[in-house]
Protein backbone atom coordinates (compact mmCIF):
# COMPACT_ATOMS: atom_id res chain seq x y z
CA UNK A 1 0.00 0.00 0.00
CA UNK A 2 2.93 2.64 0.75
CA UNK A 3 4.77 1.85 -2.27
CA UNK A 4 1.12 2.41 -4.33
CA UNK A 5 1.01 5.84 -2.59
CA UNK A 6 4.43 6.51 -3.02
CA UNK A 7 4.15 6.36 -6.91
CA UNK A 8 1.18 8.58 -7.04
CA UNK A 9 3.60 11.37 -5.65
CA UNK A 10 6.15 10.91 -8.65
CA UNK A 11 3.59 12.69 -11.39
CA UNK A 12 2.67 15.17 -8.80
CA UNK A 13 5.63 16.36 -7.96
CA UNK A 14 6.61 16.71 -11.45
CA UNK A 15 3.66 18.97 -12.11
CA UNK A 16 4.15 20.58 -8.99
CA UNK A 17 7.26 21.66 -10.04
CA UNK A 18 6.55 23.17 -13.08
CA UNK A 19 4.76 25.73 -11.66
CA UNK A 20 6.92 26.51 -9.15
CA UNK A 21 10.28 26.72 -11.00
CA UNK A 22 8.21 29.68 -12.81
CA UNK A 23 7.71 31.19 -9.31
CA UNK A 24 10.95 30.41 -8.35
CA UNK A 25 12.02 31.90 -11.47
CA UNK A 26 10.70 34.48 -11.08
CA UNK A 27 11.67 35.55 -7.26
CA UNK A 28 15.42 34.79 -8.23
CA UNK A 29 15.48 36.81 -11.50
CA UNK A 30 14.18 39.38 -9.48
CA UNK A 31 17.87 39.35 -7.51
CA UNK A 32 19.91 39.48 -10.21
CA UNK A 33 22.09 42.39 -11.51
CA UNK A 34 21.39 43.45 -14.74
CA UNK A 35 24.97 41.97 -16.09
CA UNK A 36 23.83 38.81 -14.81
CA UNK A 37 20.53 38.64 -16.06
CA UNK A 38 22.03 40.01 -19.71
CA UNK A 39 25.08 37.23 -19.49
CA UNK A 40 22.07 33.75 -18.47
CA UNK A 41 18.71 34.84 -20.13
CA UNK A 42 19.87 38.16 -22.73
CA UNK A 43 21.06 35.29 -25.46
CA UNK A 44 17.31 34.36 -25.79
CA UNK A 45 16.09 37.90 -26.01
CA UNK A 46 18.32 39.00 -28.39
CA UNK A 47 17.98 36.03 -30.59
CA UNK A 48 21.62 36.59 -31.94
CA UNK A 49 21.99 32.45 -31.23
CA UNK A 50 23.69 33.03 -27.85
CA UNK A 51 23.08 30.60 -25.25
CA UNK A 52 20.76 30.62 -22.53
CA UNK A 53 22.42 30.03 -18.96
CA UNK A 54 20.09 28.70 -16.21
CA UNK A 55 21.46 29.31 -13.12
CA UNK A 56 19.53 28.29 -9.47
CA UNK A 57 20.78 31.22 -7.25
CA UNK A 58 21.84 34.21 -8.45
CA UNK A 59 25.81 34.89 -8.15
CA UNK A 60 25.52 38.09 -6.72
CA UNK A 61 21.96 38.85 -5.35
CA UNK A 62 21.31 42.38 -5.40
CA UNK A 63 18.43 44.82 -4.55
CA UNK A 64 19.12 47.17 -6.97
CA UNK A 65 16.78 46.61 -9.86
CA UNK A 66 14.11 46.84 -6.75
CA UNK A 67 15.45 50.02 -5.43
CA UNK A 68 15.47 51.63 -9.13
CA UNK A 69 12.15 50.30 -9.79
CA UNK A 70 10.98 51.69 -6.62
CA UNK A 71 12.49 55.21 -6.50
CA UNK A 72 13.42 56.19 -10.11
CA UNK A 73 10.55 54.81 -12.29
CA UNK A 74 7.43 56.72 -11.03
CA UNK A 75 5.38 55.68 -13.62
CA UNK A 76 5.51 52.29 -12.42
CA UNK A 77 3.77 53.64 -9.21
CA UNK A 78 0.80 55.44 -11.54
CA UNK A 79 0.50 52.18 -13.37
CA UNK A 80 0.19 50.13 -10.08
CA UNK A 81 -2.40 52.98 -9.20
CA UNK A 82 -4.18 52.82 -12.73
CA UNK A 83 -4.31 48.32 -12.32
CA UNK A 84 -6.26 49.12 -8.83
CA UNK A 85 -8.91 51.67 -10.36
CA UNK A 86 -9.94 49.31 -12.83
CA UNK A 87 -9.84 46.53 -10.64
CA UNK A 88 -11.60 47.89 -7.61
CA UNK A 89 -14.60 48.91 -9.24
CA UNK A 90 -14.66 46.17 -11.82
CA UNK A 91 -15.38 43.59 -8.96
CA UNK A 92 -17.27 46.10 -6.35
CA UNK A 93 -19.99 46.15 -9.80
CA UNK A 94 -19.64 42.60 -10.44
CA UNK A 95 -20.57 41.74 -6.67
CA UNK A 96 -23.47 44.61 -6.50
CA UNK A 97 -24.90 43.95 -10.02
CA UNK A 98 -24.26 40.36 -10.98
CA UNK A 99 -25.42 38.93 -7.07
CA UNK A 100 -28.90 39.86 -7.62
CA UNK A 101 -29.04 38.83 -10.92
CA UNK A 102 -27.77 35.35 -10.13
CA UNK A 103 -29.94 34.86 -7.55
CA UNK A 104 -33.55 35.69 -9.66
CA UNK A 105 -31.87 33.04 -12.18
CA UNK A 106 -31.09 30.52 -9.46
CA UNK A 107 -34.49 30.69 -7.24
CA UNK A 108 -36.99 32.76 -8.60
CA UNK A 109 -39.12 30.38 -11.44
CA UNK A 110 -40.59 32.56 -14.36
CA UNK A 111 -41.19 32.46 -17.99
CA UNK A 112 -37.44 32.65 -20.02
CA UNK A 113 -35.30 31.48 -17.13
CA UNK A 114 -34.13 29.03 -19.26
CA UNK A 115 -33.52 31.03 -22.21
CA UNK A 116 -32.07 33.74 -20.45
CA UNK A 117 -29.62 31.08 -18.66
CA UNK A 118 -28.65 30.31 -21.75
CA UNK A 119 -28.16 33.55 -23.34
CA UNK A 120 -26.02 34.45 -20.63
CA UNK A 121 -23.72 31.34 -20.96
CA UNK A 122 -23.32 32.23 -24.37
CA UNK A 123 -22.44 35.88 -23.71
CA UNK A 124 -19.93 34.37 -21.25
CA UNK A 125 -18.34 32.32 -23.73
CA UNK A 126 -18.43 34.75 -26.56
CA UNK A 127 -14.55 35.87 -27.60
CA UNK A 128 -13.83 39.99 -26.53
CA UNK A 129 -13.19 40.02 -29.90
CA UNK A 130 -16.42 39.22 -31.43
CA UNK A 131 -18.16 42.46 -30.48
CA UNK A 132 -15.12 44.71 -29.85
CA UNK A 133 -16.27 47.05 -32.86
CA UNK A 134 -19.69 47.66 -31.59
CA UNK A 135 -18.46 47.91 -28.33
CA UNK A 136 -16.07 50.50 -28.82
CA UNK A 137 -18.88 52.83 -30.86
CA UNK A 138 -21.07 52.13 -27.45
CA UNK A 139 -18.92 53.22 -25.70
CA UNK A 140 -17.82 55.92 -27.81
CA UNK A 141 -21.12 57.42 -28.16
CA UNK A 142 -21.62 57.28 -24.36
CA UNK A 143 -18.20 59.15 -24.42
CA UNK A 144 -16.18 56.96 -22.66
CA UNK A 145 -13.32 55.40 -24.67
CA UNK A 146 -10.30 56.93 -23.32
CA UNK A 147 -11.95 56.75 -20.08
CA UNK A 148 -11.32 54.11 -17.17
CA UNK A 149 -15.57 53.57 -16.96
CA UNK A 150 -15.09 52.03 -20.91
CA UNK A 151 -12.94 48.87 -19.20
CA UNK A 152 -14.85 49.47 -15.53
CA UNK A 153 -18.46 49.14 -17.04
CA UNK A 154 -17.97 45.99 -19.52
CA UNK A 155 -16.30 44.18 -16.81
CA UNK A 156 -18.61 45.42 -14.13
CA UNK A 157 -21.57 44.14 -16.38
CA UNK A 158 -19.60 40.66 -17.43
CA UNK A 159 -21.49 37.10 -17.52
CA UNK A 160 -19.51 35.30 -16.32
CA UNK A 161 -19.23 36.15 -12.62
CA UNK A 162 -23.06 35.57 -12.63
CA UNK A 163 -22.88 31.71 -14.31
CA UNK A 164 -20.32 31.54 -10.93
CA UNK A 165 -23.05 32.75 -8.27
CA UNK A 166 -26.04 30.80 -9.50
CA UNK A 167 -24.04 27.40 -9.39
CA UNK A 168 -23.98 28.36 -5.81
CA UNK A 169 -26.93 29.95 -5.05
CA UNK A 170 -28.15 26.42 -6.88
CA UNK A 171 -26.99 24.67 -3.65
CA UNK A 172 -29.04 26.66 -1.23
CA UNK A 173 -31.09 23.86 0.39
CA UNK A 174 -35.23 24.74 -1.06
CA UNK A 175 -36.42 24.27 2.64
CA UNK A 176 -34.36 26.68 4.11
CA UNK A 177 -36.06 29.31 1.34
CA UNK A 178 -39.56 28.06 2.44
CA UNK A 179 -38.79 28.14 5.98
CA UNK A 180 -37.76 31.73 5.57
CA UNK A 181 -40.93 32.46 2.91
CA UNK A 182 -43.18 30.76 5.54
CA UNK A 183 -42.00 33.17 8.49
CA UNK A 184 -42.86 35.62 6.68
CA UNK A 185 -39.83 37.00 4.72
CA UNK A 186 -40.26 39.08 1.47
CA UNK A 187 -37.87 38.19 -1.60
CA UNK A 188 -35.05 41.00 -0.38
CA UNK A 189 -35.44 39.81 3.01
CA UNK A 190 -35.09 36.03 2.04
CA UNK A 191 -32.09 36.86 -0.50
CA UNK A 192 -30.35 39.12 2.05
CA UNK A 193 -30.53 37.05 5.18
CA UNK A 194 -30.61 33.07 3.19
CA UNK A 195 -28.83 33.71 0.25
CA UNK A 196 -26.18 35.86 0.55
CA UNK A 197 -25.07 33.97 3.66
CA UNK A 198 -25.33 30.55 2.24
CA UNK A 199 -23.97 31.95 -0.96
CA UNK A 200 -21.01 33.37 0.20
CA UNK A 201 -18.37 30.94 -0.99
CA UNK A 202 -19.09 31.50 -4.42
CA UNK A 203 -19.67 34.67 -4.59
CA UNK A 204 -16.40 35.14 -3.21
CA UNK A 205 -14.78 32.84 -5.97
CA UNK A 206 -16.41 34.84 -8.73
CA UNK A 207 -14.68 37.99 -6.94
CA UNK A 208 -11.49 36.25 -7.14
CA UNK A 209 -11.83 35.00 -10.62
CA UNK A 210 -12.95 38.65 -11.77
CA UNK A 211 -10.32 40.24 -9.80
CA UNK A 212 -8.12 38.09 -11.40
CA UNK A 213 -9.37 38.51 -15.15
CA UNK A 214 -9.27 42.72 -14.58
CA UNK A 215 -5.81 42.27 -13.13
CA UNK A 216 -4.55 40.51 -16.14
CA UNK A 217 -7.05 42.47 -18.44
CA UNK A 218 -4.73 42.44 -21.87
CA UNK A 219 -7.50 43.43 -24.83
CA UNK A 220 -10.13 45.82 -23.41
CA UNK A 221 -7.43 48.40 -21.69
CA UNK A 222 -5.67 48.18 -25.30
CA UNK A 223 -8.54 48.67 -27.28
CA UNK A 224 -10.61 51.50 -25.10
CA UNK A 225 -7.80 53.19 -23.19
CA UNK A 226 -5.55 55.54 -25.57
CA UNK A 227 -3.72 57.62 -23.61
CA UNK A 228 -0.35 55.56 -22.02
CA UNK A 229 -0.74 57.52 -19.06
CA UNK A 230 -3.86 55.53 -17.88
CA UNK A 231 -2.38 52.10 -18.67
CA UNK A 232 -2.42 49.46 -16.08
CA UNK A 233 0.38 47.23 -15.61
CA UNK A 234 -0.75 44.29 -17.46
CA UNK A 235 0.02 46.48 -20.86
CA UNK A 236 3.01 48.73 -19.48
CA UNK A 237 5.01 45.14 -18.91
CA UNK A 238 5.53 43.48 -21.78
CA UNK A 239 6.93 46.96 -23.25
CA UNK A 240 9.73 47.58 -20.96
CA UNK A 241 10.96 43.64 -21.53
CA UNK A 242 12.74 44.46 -24.57
CA UNK A 243 14.60 47.93 -23.40
CA UNK A 244 14.93 47.24 -19.77
CA UNK A 245 15.54 43.87 -18.59
CA UNK A 246 16.25 44.36 -14.67
CA UNK A 247 13.09 46.14 -14.25
CA UNK A 248 11.26 44.66 -16.09
CA UNK A 249 11.53 41.16 -14.00
CA UNK A 250 11.30 42.83 -10.61
CA UNK A 251 8.26 44.39 -12.42
CA UNK A 252 6.70 41.64 -13.20
CA UNK A 253 7.40 39.93 -9.49
CA UNK A 254 5.71 42.55 -8.39
CA UNK A 255 2.62 42.64 -10.41
CA UNK A 256 2.34 38.77 -9.85
CA UNK A 257 2.64 39.27 -5.77
CA UNK A 258 -0.83 41.39 -5.47
CA UNK A 259 -3.03 38.51 -7.70
CA UNK A 260 -0.52 35.58 -5.64
CA UNK A 261 -1.85 36.95 -2.35
CA UNK A 262 -5.22 37.64 -3.39
CA UNK A 263 -5.62 34.44 -4.40
CA UNK A 264 -3.73 32.79 -1.60
CA UNK A 265 -6.32 34.57 0.67
CA UNK A 266 -9.01 33.62 -1.21
CA UNK A 267 -8.17 29.92 -2.23
CA UNK A 268 -10.67 28.33 0.24
CA UNK A 269 -13.29 30.22 -0.84
CA UNK A 270 -12.13 29.66 -4.19
CA UNK A 271 -12.43 25.72 -3.84
CA UNK A 272 -15.93 25.67 -1.98
CA UNK A 273 -16.88 28.07 -5.05
CA UNK A 274 -15.86 25.88 -8.02
CA UNK A 275 -16.63 22.82 -5.88
CA UNK A 276 -20.58 24.48 -5.98
CA UNK A 277 -20.23 24.42 -9.53
CA UNK A 278 -19.07 21.46 -10.30
CA UNK A 279 -21.35 19.64 -8.01
CA UNK A 280 -25.47 19.10 -8.65
CA UNK A 281 -28.08 18.45 -6.52
CA UNK B 1 -61.14 47.11 -2.50
CA UNK B 2 -58.66 44.85 0.10
CA UNK B 3 -59.50 42.20 -2.49
CA UNK B 4 -58.10 43.98 -5.28
CA UNK B 5 -55.09 44.86 -3.74
CA UNK B 6 -54.41 41.39 -2.99
CA UNK B 7 -54.55 40.67 -6.41
CA UNK B 8 -52.19 43.12 -7.02
CA UNK B 9 -49.90 42.54 -4.43
CA UNK B 10 -49.72 38.91 -5.41
CA UNK B 11 -48.88 39.96 -9.17
CA UNK B 12 -46.04 42.26 -7.97
CA UNK B 13 -44.86 39.12 -5.92
CA UNK B 14 -44.55 37.47 -9.71
CA UNK B 15 -42.33 39.91 -11.14
CA UNK B 16 -40.33 41.02 -7.90
CA UNK B 17 -37.48 38.71 -10.65
CA UNK B 18 -36.91 41.30 -12.37
CA UNK B 19 -36.16 43.98 -10.08
CA UNK B 20 -33.49 41.65 -9.23
CA UNK B 21 -32.32 40.97 -12.68
CA UNK B 22 -32.90 44.29 -14.46
CA UNK B 23 -29.28 45.97 -13.35
CA UNK B 24 -27.89 42.96 -14.70
CA UNK B 25 -29.69 42.45 -17.90
CA UNK B 26 -29.56 46.23 -18.97
CA UNK B 27 -25.98 46.01 -18.59
CA UNK B 28 -25.70 42.97 -20.49
CA UNK B 29 -27.99 44.61 -23.17
CA UNK B 30 -25.97 47.68 -23.86
CA UNK B 31 -22.44 46.57 -23.49
CA UNK B 32 -22.94 42.84 -24.81
CA UNK B 33 -25.89 41.95 -26.38
CA UNK B 34 -26.58 44.72 -28.80
CA UNK B 35 -23.12 45.18 -29.90
CA UNK B 36 -23.36 41.19 -30.70
CA UNK B 37 -26.46 41.92 -32.76
CA UNK B 38 -25.28 44.93 -34.28
CA UNK B 39 -22.05 42.68 -35.44
CA UNK B 40 -24.41 40.30 -37.30
CA UNK B 41 -25.71 43.45 -38.58
CA UNK B 42 -22.84 45.09 -39.76
CA UNK B 43 -21.72 41.76 -41.04
CA UNK B 44 -24.69 42.46 -44.19
CA UNK B 45 -23.27 45.92 -44.42
CA UNK B 46 -20.21 47.60 -46.06
CA UNK B 47 -17.86 49.23 -43.63
CA UNK B 48 -19.26 52.36 -43.03
CA UNK B 49 -22.91 50.49 -42.18
CA UNK B 50 -24.70 52.39 -44.50
CA UNK B 51 -25.57 50.19 -48.01
CA UNK B 52 -26.61 46.88 -47.45
CA UNK B 53 -24.48 44.22 -49.24
CA UNK B 54 -26.13 40.99 -48.66
CA UNK B 55 -23.29 38.05 -48.11
CA UNK B 56 -20.67 39.89 -50.36
CA UNK B 57 -18.36 39.87 -47.15
CA UNK B 58 -19.20 36.27 -46.01
CA UNK B 59 -18.12 35.17 -49.01
CA UNK B 60 -14.81 37.25 -49.00
CA UNK B 61 -14.12 35.68 -45.55
CA UNK B 62 -14.24 31.71 -46.36
CA UNK B 63 -12.15 33.02 -49.45
CA UNK B 64 -9.21 34.97 -47.38
CA UNK B 65 -6.54 32.53 -47.12
CA UNK B 66 -5.95 34.41 -43.15
CA UNK B 67 -9.22 33.46 -42.60
CA UNK B 68 -8.50 30.18 -43.53
CA UNK B 69 -5.59 29.89 -41.33
CA UNK B 70 -6.74 30.94 -38.01
CA UNK B 71 -10.39 29.17 -38.27
CA UNK B 72 -8.38 25.66 -38.74
CA UNK B 73 -5.66 26.96 -35.79
CA UNK B 74 -8.57 27.86 -33.71
CA UNK B 75 -10.53 24.48 -34.45
CA UNK B 76 -7.15 22.29 -34.18
CA UNK B 77 -6.71 23.99 -30.82
CA UNK B 78 -9.95 23.49 -29.15
CA UNK B 79 -9.88 20.02 -30.79
CA UNK B 80 -6.75 19.31 -29.12
CA UNK B 81 -7.05 21.58 -26.15
CA UNK B 82 -9.96 20.37 -24.61
CA UNK B 83 -9.88 16.75 -24.57
CA UNK B 84 -6.28 17.01 -23.37
CA UNK B 85 -7.10 19.44 -20.22
CA UNK B 86 -10.42 17.22 -19.18
CA UNK B 87 -7.96 13.87 -18.75
CA UNK B 88 -4.99 15.25 -17.44
CA UNK B 89 -7.00 17.67 -14.83
CA UNK B 90 -9.32 14.00 -13.93
CA UNK B 91 -6.12 12.07 -13.59
CA UNK B 92 -4.45 15.00 -11.69
CA UNK B 93 -7.59 15.18 -9.52
CA UNK B 94 -7.69 11.01 -8.95
CA UNK B 95 -3.69 11.15 -8.07
CA UNK B 96 -4.08 14.13 -5.32
CA UNK B 97 -7.07 11.99 -3.64
CA UNK B 98 -5.12 8.54 -3.89
CA UNK B 99 -2.67 10.60 -1.48
CA UNK B 100 -5.60 12.64 0.35
CA UNK B 101 -3.94 14.00 3.54
CA UNK B 102 -1.07 15.63 1.51
CA UNK B 103 -3.23 16.81 -1.58
CA UNK B 104 -3.71 20.72 0.11
CA UNK B 105 -0.26 21.37 -1.20
CA UNK B 106 -0.96 20.12 -4.39
CA UNK B 107 -3.83 21.80 -4.77
CA UNK B 108 -2.70 25.25 -4.11
CA UNK B 109 0.45 24.35 -6.67
CA UNK B 110 -1.64 23.69 -9.48
CA UNK B 111 -4.45 26.46 -9.22
CA UNK B 112 -1.04 28.81 -8.56
CA UNK B 113 -1.03 29.27 -12.20
CA UNK B 114 -4.76 30.92 -12.88
CA UNK B 115 -3.19 33.99 -10.58
CA UNK B 116 0.00 34.48 -12.57
CA UNK B 117 -0.99 37.64 -14.83
CA UNK B 118 0.04 37.08 -18.42
CA UNK B 119 2.14 40.06 -18.32
CA UNK B 120 4.32 38.79 -15.60
CA UNK B 121 5.18 35.61 -17.23
CA UNK B 122 5.65 37.05 -20.64
CA UNK B 123 9.85 37.70 -19.96
CA UNK B 124 9.94 33.89 -18.92
CA UNK B 125 8.01 32.52 -21.92
CA UNK B 126 9.69 34.47 -23.99
CA UNK B 127 13.35 33.14 -22.65
CA UNK B 128 12.03 29.57 -22.55
CA UNK B 129 10.41 29.26 -25.83
CA UNK B 130 11.97 31.59 -27.68
CA UNK B 131 13.39 29.04 -29.69
CA UNK B 132 10.61 27.65 -30.61
CA UNK B 133 8.11 30.35 -31.36
CA UNK B 134 9.37 30.58 -35.31
CA UNK B 135 8.32 27.23 -35.88
CA UNK B 136 5.39 24.89 -35.75
CA UNK B 137 5.61 24.06 -32.33
CA UNK B 138 5.16 27.78 -31.55
CA UNK B 139 1.39 25.86 -31.50
CA UNK B 140 2.67 23.28 -28.86
CA UNK B 141 4.13 26.24 -26.87
CA UNK B 142 0.24 27.67 -26.83
CA UNK B 143 -1.49 24.17 -25.81
CA UNK B 144 1.28 23.84 -22.74
CA UNK B 145 0.51 26.95 -21.70
CA UNK B 146 -2.90 26.35 -21.77
CA UNK B 147 -2.58 23.38 -19.60
CA UNK B 148 -0.39 24.81 -17.37
CA UNK B 149 -2.92 27.57 -16.54
CA UNK B 150 -6.03 25.76 -16.40
CA UNK B 151 -5.41 22.36 -14.81
CA UNK B 152 -5.90 23.32 -11.48
CA UNK B 153 -9.29 25.21 -11.45
CA UNK B 154 -10.85 21.81 -13.86
CA UNK B 155 -9.16 19.33 -11.10
CA UNK B 156 -10.88 21.28 -8.42
CA UNK B 157 -14.50 20.50 -10.07
CA UNK B 158 -13.53 17.19 -10.46
CA UNK B 159 -12.42 16.34 -6.90
CA UNK B 160 -15.84 18.30 -5.95
CA UNK B 161 -17.77 15.41 -8.79
CA UNK B 162 -15.48 12.74 -6.93
CA UNK B 163 -16.75 14.10 -3.47
CA UNK B 164 -20.21 13.71 -4.34
CA UNK B 165 -20.00 10.20 -5.34
CA UNK B 166 -21.44 8.17 -2.12
CA UNK B 167 -19.26 5.33 -0.90
CA UNK B 168 -21.91 3.24 -0.62
CA UNK B 169 -22.35 2.60 -4.29
CA UNK B 170 -18.15 1.39 -4.02
CA UNK B 171 -18.85 -0.56 -0.85
CA UNK B 172 -21.86 -2.29 -2.93
CA UNK B 173 -19.66 -3.44 -5.82
CA UNK B 174 -17.25 -4.28 -3.97
CA UNK B 175 -19.64 -7.13 -2.16
CA UNK B 176 -20.71 -8.02 -6.08
CA UNK B 177 -16.78 -8.68 -6.53
CA UNK B 178 -16.38 -5.98 -8.75
CA UNK B 179 -12.88 -5.25 -9.76
CA UNK B 180 -11.12 -1.42 -8.79
CA UNK B 181 -11.52 -0.78 -12.87
CA UNK B 182 -15.23 -2.16 -12.96
CA UNK B 183 -16.03 0.43 -9.93
CA UNK B 184 -14.32 3.28 -12.05
CA UNK B 185 -15.88 2.39 -15.53
CA UNK B 186 -19.74 1.66 -14.19
CA UNK B 187 -19.78 3.91 -11.05
CA UNK B 188 -17.08 6.77 -11.28
CA UNK B 189 -17.24 7.66 -15.08
CA UNK B 190 -20.99 8.08 -15.10
CA UNK B 191 -21.69 9.75 -11.77
CA UNK B 192 -19.42 12.51 -13.09
CA UNK B 193 -21.51 13.30 -16.08
CA UNK B 194 -22.64 16.58 -15.10
CA UNK B 195 -19.02 17.72 -13.72
CA UNK B 196 -17.76 16.69 -17.34
CA UNK B 197 -20.15 19.12 -18.55
CA UNK B 198 -18.97 22.31 -16.60
CA UNK B 199 -15.45 20.95 -17.08
CA UNK B 200 -16.14 21.46 -20.90
CA UNK B 201 -17.90 24.65 -21.04
CA UNK B 202 -15.25 26.43 -18.76
CA UNK B 203 -12.44 24.53 -20.61
CA UNK B 204 -13.56 26.46 -23.97
CA UNK B 205 -14.62 29.61 -22.25
CA UNK B 206 -10.51 29.50 -21.29
CA UNK B 207 -9.31 28.23 -24.61
CA UNK B 208 -10.02 31.65 -25.97
CA UNK B 209 -8.36 33.35 -22.74
CA UNK B 210 -5.24 31.63 -24.34
CA UNK B 211 -5.05 34.77 -27.20
CA UNK B 212 -3.84 36.73 -24.28
CA UNK B 213 -0.71 34.84 -23.99
CA UNK B 214 -0.41 34.12 -27.68
CA UNK B 215 -0.54 37.93 -28.02
CA UNK B 216 2.03 39.29 -25.58
CA UNK B 217 4.54 36.49 -26.14
CA UNK B 218 4.62 36.43 -30.40
CA UNK B 219 2.88 39.85 -31.02
CA UNK B 220 -0.14 40.45 -33.79
CA UNK B 221 1.32 38.20 -36.06
CA UNK B 222 2.61 34.99 -34.57
CA UNK B 223 4.41 32.02 -36.52
CA UNK B 224 1.61 30.76 -38.96
CA UNK B 225 0.77 27.51 -36.44
CA UNK B 226 -0.61 29.78 -33.58
CA UNK B 227 -2.17 32.60 -35.24
CA UNK B 228 -6.12 31.92 -33.79
CA UNK B 229 -8.98 33.98 -34.64
CA UNK B 230 -8.77 36.16 -32.57
CA UNK B 231 -4.94 37.50 -34.07
CA UNK B 232 -7.44 38.15 -37.39
CA UNK B 233 -10.01 39.57 -35.63
CA UNK B 234 -7.64 42.04 -33.74
CA UNK B 235 -5.49 43.10 -37.26
CA UNK B 236 -8.89 43.23 -39.43
CA UNK B 237 -9.98 45.61 -36.25
CA UNK B 238 -6.71 47.68 -36.93
CA UNK B 239 -7.44 47.52 -40.57
CA UNK B 240 -10.68 48.51 -39.52
CA UNK B 241 -11.72 46.00 -42.04
CA UNK B 242 -15.22 46.01 -40.06
CA UNK B 243 -17.31 44.05 -42.40
CA UNK B 244 -14.97 41.05 -42.69
CA UNK B 245 -14.59 41.06 -39.30
CA UNK B 246 -18.47 41.22 -38.40
CA UNK B 247 -19.23 38.49 -41.03
CA UNK B 248 -16.15 36.37 -39.54
CA UNK B 249 -16.85 37.25 -35.66
CA UNK B 250 -21.04 36.08 -36.75
CA UNK B 251 -19.51 32.67 -38.16
CA UNK B 252 -17.48 32.37 -35.06
CA UNK B 253 -20.55 33.20 -32.71
CA UNK B 254 -22.55 30.72 -34.63
CA UNK B 255 -20.71 27.87 -34.20
CA UNK B 256 -20.07 28.70 -30.39
CA UNK B 257 -23.88 29.20 -30.31
CA UNK B 258 -24.59 25.24 -31.74
CA UNK B 259 -22.09 24.45 -29.62
CA UNK B 260 -23.78 25.68 -26.62
CA UNK B 261 -27.13 24.32 -27.45
CA UNK B 262 -26.01 20.81 -27.54
CA UNK B 263 -24.22 21.20 -24.91
CA UNK B 264 -27.49 22.58 -22.92
CA UNK B 265 -28.59 19.20 -21.29
CA UNK B 266 -25.53 19.64 -18.89
CA UNK B 267 -26.91 23.32 -17.12
CA UNK B 268 -30.69 22.34 -17.40
CA UNK B 269 -31.41 21.22 -13.72
CA UNK B 270 -34.51 18.56 -13.56
CA UNK B 271 -36.18 20.63 -11.11
CA UNK B 272 -38.88 22.07 -13.46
Amino acid sequence: MIKKINLCFVPLVALGLLVWWVIWFMVMGSLMSLEELNATIGPALVGDGGQVVWTILPTWPTLQPLVELLLDTPQFFVMFWNTFRLVIPSVLGQLVIGAPAAWALSRFRFRGRKILTTVYIALMLMPFQVTMVPNFLVLDRMGLIDNVFAVILPFAFSAFPVFIMVKGFDAVPRALLEAASIDGAGAFRTFWSVGLPLGTPSILAAMVLGFLEVWGAIEQPMTFLGDPTTWPLSLFLPQIVAEELGLAMVASLLMLLPAVLFFLFGQKYLELGIQAAGVKE
Amino acid sequence: MNKTLGIIWRNVRKVEYILFLAPSFLGITIFFLLPFLDTVRRSFYDVRGVNFIGWESYISVVNNAAFRLAATNTARFVAICIPLLVVISLVTALLVRAIKPYGGIFKTSFLLPMAVPVASIVLLWQVVFGGFMRSDTAFWVLVFTYLWKNTGYNMILWLAGLDSISDTLYEAANVDGASRMQSFRYITLPCLLPTFGIVSILSLLYSFRVFREAYLVAGAYPHDSMYLLQHLFNNWFQNLDISRLSAAATMMAAVLLVIIILMRGFFDDKED
